[in-house]
């Protein structure tokens, strides 16, 4: 038996980890996954939730979840071919002009 | 000090260990690499939890398929070892501060909000997992079929998003 809370931290602990990525790395690529692992540490604790309360809900959300970053990945990452081809870099620092 | 939890906590260390792997490690293609088995590690939560569907779906969808359109990018791109940029002054340091003060209160959060200390149920504790499985699906297609409906144009919309995305430079380009 496995208290909820440690489960909880855990999730936090990711989720921080994931918020200090975006904050700290400049590659966009880098910055993608920082989100993704956030995305997963929130859905730990969906799960965890689900599971205490013994409803489905939170496991289906999760899906949904999961759906949804596979959407945001691909076209995340379409961006990011485009970006590196007409600037030869993916450095989020170099990313200020709007157009071009 | 039972055998779950000790089985916990070491996941619980690799996974952690994972992420920061993948926060620190210079060469790109070895972050996408941890993250990998970071996912891994959360698709054990995921069965400790009793969530088989979502541990599979965890396996097949991010480490399967959207790890390895990241390493397609990475490898395409020959992004794998960018050099680090002029970070702003003291950025790190105001990122951890940040981040110190997210964890404590995201756990304080959770910990004061939540439900009354709850305990996971083992699965062998929990209902046969065919039953339980069934019963997901019965959830998913009754109570939430219009969500799951709109997840599929979400997909669609995403998928031709991604190729305008790529076909315009192609257009420019011919002309």
């Amino acid at each position: 038996m496995i208290p909820i809370n440690y489960y909880i931290m855990l999730s936090a602990i990711l989720f921080t980890i994931g918020a200090v990525g975006v904050l700290i790395r400049r590659n966009a690529l880098i910055i993608f996954m920082s989100v993704e692992l956030m995305l997963n540490a929130a859905n730990l604790a969906f799960v965890a939730f689900s599971s205490v309360i013994k409803s489905f809900s939170g496991q289906i959300f999760v899906f949904f979840v999961i759906a949804v970053a596979a959407a945001e990945v691909a076209v995340g990452l379409a961006l990011i071919v485009e970006i590196f081809k007409s600037k030869r870099s993916i450095d989020v620092d170099q990313m200020s002009s709007l157009k071009g | 000090m039972t055998l779950d939890l000790i089985f916990f906590l070491i996941l619980a260390l690799i996974s952690v260990s994972t992420a920061l792997g993948m926060l620190l490690s210079r060469n790109a293609v070895y972050s996408a690499l941890f993250l990998v088995l970071n996912f891994i590690t959360v698709a054990i939560f995921y069965l400790l939890l009793g969530a088989p569907f979502i541990a599979m779906a965890q396996i097949t969808v991010y480490a399967g398929a959207i790890m390895v359109l990241f390493l397609f990018v990475i490898m395409l791109l020959g992004a794998e070892a960018l050099p680090q940029s002029q970070v702003l002054p003291r950025q790190t340091f105001f990122a951890g501060a940040l981040a110190v003060a997210l964890a404590i209160e995201a756990t304080l959060i959770f910990l004061t909000r939540a439900r009354p200390a709850g305990q996971v149920t083992s699965p062998d504790e929990t209902v046969n997992t065919v039953t339980s499985l069934r019963e997901l699906g019965m959830t998913l297609f009754n109570q939430y079929l219009l969500p799951f409906e709109v997840t599929s144009i979400l997909l669609l919309v995403a998928m031709i998003g991604a190729i305008v995305l790529i076909r315009k430079e192609k257009r420019v380009h011919s002309q």
